[in-house]
């Protein structure tokens, strides 16, 4: 009787991860969506605890307790800006958690399991221990623990490709003889390095794609200590974060198109790569704050095109209020959002929408692209390659190729920029070199906060 | 495992996996980062396994490591959750606006 109240609640909460996912279509079903994912979670929760095999509550309750605390404590205090470190370091969690169950049963059960739950499980333990110190090298280098550069070496890529053949021929060999404990620890060791050595030569500004691929890996991992266990729900569950997190990256790397595993291998940003030409030449045409105030304010269509900048200055707040300052003089204002954009899938929507701009200002690629030439004024805030013309225009740049807003097709620019070094990926950006664009320098945060004074005054 | 359960449990992923990009691949780029974190946190259902783990008393290691994957396990059920639910409270039309 118990076992059917306890399937019961794992078949029920599949039923709700899934309904939960499909409210995420749209931001008016969203919350309640979630509602029924976490419910079916304490679902799945319950159910467990009355599983046969439990014994005692008292490492469950304490382990629960300290859990969430952290959890939820990180969830709670994390500034909006910080989401793609707290997301890394979720991920890094979830994995290991999947690692450690694995452990336990290979430490339990050695060469007692068949050869269907040993490969199981050493996909659980593969998986899990590379996405936990993976994750944890992304969350530092977002979070500026760790360099953001790509950090390489002479033969990188050989030695990596040693490090994952050497991991696979230890899986392969407990495939043939399960009893090896030696090969099934020394897999988990080098899975750990390798999880190390995948992240460090991949630049910050890839790590869209680089979250999406952890993400990926953490759920497949816990689908496949689904395998191990014989549960579905974890099955389900981990398929889904899976292919959630695949459908992400492969979004990511067509954002940029480039290959995934350009992005893995390559370490795109290093100075070496950079071999495009700065063929753009020419003097950088610097605006002073009143006259970038008086074509704001005088505009009928403003478009803002936020990066990763906004959310280094914190200036999103600001941005929004000079979006209201214009609305309030009677201009249009939108907001153009690339997908590339920020350090993780959607984070500038999420840092606009906290700073109270709606949804429906927000527009993407498609949408913004045609609207360009009927702007009078475009504002850049922190972004540079996903608004370089030349990934349309050069064929021979690094970066060609790539779906950019059009920002150069605005009647005039302003990019609002803290120093006149070169971008993130140390790729010349002929924009900031065209007639129409006036270069705006210093703190993002503190310009616009002048400009919505300026705009007001105007 | 025997060779039965293995089938049904691939029939199951290869549904599930079907089921996620069909229901995935209509969220729009907009919530994305919720996407993102919401299926991190429904992954976090390892959970269930952790919790196993660390109460049937099978020895202490294995306790040990129950216990290690259920703190784990919830920092990324609760966080995750919390998270999402946070940024989805951002998101507003127009004329909810203050």
């Amino acid at each position: 009787m118990k076992d059917y109240f306890v399937e019961a609640s794992y078949f029920l909460a599949s039923l709700l991860f899934i309904l939960g996912l499909k409210g995420l279509s749209h931001p008016e079903t969203a919350r309640r969506g979630m509602h029924y994912a976490e419910f079916g979670m304490l679902m799945a929760v319950i159910g467990t605890l009355l599983h046969k095999e439990i014994v005692s509550y008292e490492w469950i309750i304490a382990g629960l307790i300290i859990g969430g605390t952290i959890g939820g404590a990180i969830s709670y205090w994390v500034p909006m800006t910080a989401l793609p470190q707290r997301t890394a370091l979720s991920h890094a969690f979830g994995a290991l958690a999947a690692a450690l169950v694995g452990i336990s049963e290979y430490y339990r059960q050695g060469g007692a399991m068949g050869e269907v739950k040993v490969c199981a499980l050493g996909f659980e333990v593969l998986l899990g221990s590379l996405t936990t110190t993976g994750s944890l090298i992304a969350c530092g280098k977002l979070q500026g623990v760790l360099p953001g550069a790509p950090m390489t070496f002479k033969g990188q890529n050989v030695f990596n490709m040693t490090l994952l053949a050497t991991t696979v021929g230890c899986f392969v060999y407990l495939l043939i003889t399960p009893a090896a404990a030696a090969a099934f620890y020394l897999m988990l060791t080098l899975a750990f390095v390798f999880g190390v050595m995948l992240v460090l030569p991949i630049g910050s500004a890839d790590m869209p794609v680089v979250m999406s691929l952890l993400n990926s890996y953490a759920g497949l991992a816990a689908a496949a200590t689904g395998f191990a266990l014989s549960n579905n729900v974890l099955i389900i569950a981990g398929t889904l974060d899976g292919f959630s997190g695949f459908i992400l990256s492969v979004l990511m790397c067509k954002a940029m198109n480039r290959s995934m595993s350009n992005v893995l291998f390559g370490a795109f940003g290093s100075a070496a790569a950079s071999g495009g030409a700065d063929a753009a030449g020419g003097e950088m045409r610097e605006i002073n704050l009143e006259d970038a105030a008086t074509q704001m304010a005088y505009a009928r269509q403003v478009v803002f095109v936020p990066g990763y900048g906004m959310a280094t200055a914190q200036a999103q707040h600001a941005v929004r209020e000079l979006a209201d300052a214009l609305e309030k003089r009677g201009a249009t204002v939108k907001f153009a959002i690339h997908p590339v954009a920020g350090r993780m899938p959607g984070h500038m929507n999420v840092l606009l929408a906290e700073a109270n701009v709606p949804y429906s200002s927000l527009y993407e690629l498609e949408q913004i692209n045609p609207d360009f030439p009927n702007t009078d004024v475009a504002v850049v805030i922190g972004a540079n390659d996903v608004v370089n013309p030349d990934a349309r225009d050069n064929p021979k740049s690094p970066i060609a190729g790539m779906p950019i807003l059009e920002v150069d097709r605005a009647k005039s620019v302003v990019v609002l920029k803290r120093g006149k070094g070169k971008g993130f990926s140390g790729l010349e950006n002929p924009l900031f070199f065209k007639e129409n664009t006036g270069m705006l320098y210093g703190d993002a945060k503190e310009s616009l906060a002048r400009l919505v004074h300026a705009v007001q005054q105007a | 495992m025997n060779s039965e359960a293995l089938i049904d449990a691939l029939y199951i992923f290869a549904l599930a996996a079907f089921l996620g990009y069909q229901v995935i691949s209509r969220v729009p780029p907009l919530l994305h980062s919720p996407l993102m974190s919401a299926t991190n946190a429904i992954s976090g259902i390892s959970l269930v396994g952790s919790l196993v783990t660390a109460g049937a008393h099978y020895n202490k290691v294995s306790t040990a490591l129950g216990f290690a994957a259920v703190v784990c396990s919830s920092i990324n059920v609760v966080g995750g959750f919390w998270i999402t639910e946070r940024m989805l409270k951002f998101f507003r039309q127009r004329e909810t606006r203050k």
